[in-house]
């Protein structure tokens, strides 16, 4: 299986009926489409709309209907629009479920980055500081490694998206929980071993007694 | 009477080192016939307001390519190659403002607030020197207002008095910017007769509204 797919999978089993959630552009966009079909959630797109679905038919596009990638979309049954205060202030106001977002490093503090590489590229935050301060629920889906090193990192070489602790990382080898003690390894992926996943990880991580399979 | 004007004179009324709020979101809702004409004036010395600089030679986009822009106010430049060899050379000035301060400052500055309180950016690059207030045991980082000389902005449907009604995401941040600007110049898909528009339809009242020009050339 493709692991950006692992990711993805793994991530839409944290999704419940009646939730909003707002899908970060790239990786975490796949989420979406490998939802079982009896979930009924509310994707949140931050250039303002609730209510996002992919495009349904080639001829159906809308030039005015896109999600925060450019991508032509379609919106739901009971969709709504709204303007950017607004829909930051769904974001910044806690009415955000969860929030599912790539990363370039997280670290044993729980940081996140993923905004710019200074010197090198600086595409900027976007809406993402907004939604890691203030979605109730922060998801990071990443590869676990870029060029062979590690992602997870004992702490940010990049400058941070925000000083908020995030919720839950996942990646194509783990699942891991950052807490108040340190990074803590929650499920290995299938056909991979704990050992495999502590050689790829730059970062202390804790291992429990038990560390699950990955369900996906 | 109509605010409908050529769209020469429109562009003509704004000079050389301007600052200019542009709505839009990856160019959806953005005034492209305005920024157009920007570009085709051959304006200079542009500082712009703007969510995104969109792609290379695209939208606000051909305002960079045409080197017409020093500073850009804007939460996200990466989908845009030039915006980012201009930034890396030094040739640009940007400043990144998360998409929700933005669109917070901007309201602000359209609704006569000095400011606002936000959790977003605290201990991060974005905190800078800008105070820090605590209150109720949370900690927040003030942002300022955002005003403009020009806000060009775009529509869906505008009557002659400026009414305007937008259309899904092509909304995003015009409504904030015909708030927060000296002079609104609005851009629309189609300009209908006073009377058209069911009042609880339009979002922007056409009393800050200065100027409407057509999207399509053959209306104006």
């Amino acid at each position: 299986m493709d692991e950006k797919l692992v990711i993805a999978s793994r991530v839409a089993r944290e999704l419940k009926s009646g939730m909003l959630v707002n899908l970060g552009i790239g990786l975490p966009t796949l989420v979406a489409q490998l939802l079982p079909d009896d979930l009924d959630v509310d994707f949140q797109s931050e250039n303002g709309l609730i209510g996002l679905e992919p495009l349904p038919f080639e001829g159906l596009a809308d030039d005015d209907l896109i999600d925060a990638g450019g991508r032509l979309v379609s919106a739901a049954a009971g969709a709504t629009s709204f303007d950017s205060a607004m829909s930051f202030g769904l974001i910044r106001g806690g009415h955000m479920d969860v929030t599912v977002l790539g990363g370039l490093e997280v670290d044993e503090a729980g940081h996140l980055a993923n905004w710019m590489v200074p010197g090198k590229m600086v595409p900027g935050m976007g809406g993402a500081m907004d939604l890691v301060a203030g979605a109730k629920r922060v998801i990071v889906a990443m590869t676990h490694t870029a060029k062979g090193a590690s992602k997870i990192v004992p702490q940010c070489s990049l400058p941070i998206t925000s000083s908020r602790r995030i919720d839950l990382v996942v990646t194509e080898l783990a699942v891991i929980e950052p807490t108040a003690e340190g990074l803590v390894l929650r499920e290995t992926a299938p056909g991979v071993s704990v050992d495999d996943v502590l050689a790829a990880t730059g970062a202390r991580l804790i291992v429990p007694d038990e560390v699950p399979v990955m369900a996906i | 009477m109509t605010k409908l004007i050529d769209l020469s004179d429109a562009v003509q009324k704004i000079p050389d080192g301007a600052t200019l709020m542009i709505g839009g979101f990856l160019a959806v809702g953005a005034p492209l016939r305005l920024i157009s004409e920007l570009e085709r004036q051959g304006k200079r010395d542009l500082t712009i307001i703007v969510n995104d600089t969109n792609r290379a030679g695209k939208g606000v986009g051909k305002l960079i390519a045409a080197k017409a822009v020093k500073k850009v106010i804007a939460s996200h430049v990466g989908t845009n190659s030039d915006t980012q060899k201009q930034l890396l050379d030094g040739d640009i000035e940007v400043e990144l403002v998360p998409q929700g301060t933005l669109a917070e400052r901007i309201r602000a500055g359209g609704v006569g607030l000095g400011g606002f309180l936000t959790p977003t950016g605290v201990g991060t690059l974005v905190e800078a020197d800008k105070p820090l207030l605590e209150i109720d045991g949370r900690t927040y980082l003030l942002e300022k207002p955002l005003r403009a000389d020009f806000a060009l902005v775009s529509a869906a449907s505008a009557d002659h008095k400026g009414n305007l009604v937008y259309a899904l995401t092509a909304r995003n941040f015009n409504p904030l910017m015909a708030m927060a600007a000296d002079t609104v110049i609005a851009e629309a898909h189609q300009i209908v007769p006073v009377g058209c528009l069911p009042p609880d339809s339009v979002v922007t009242p056409g009393a800050v509204v200065d100027y409407l020009v057509a999207k399509e050339a053959r209306h104006g």
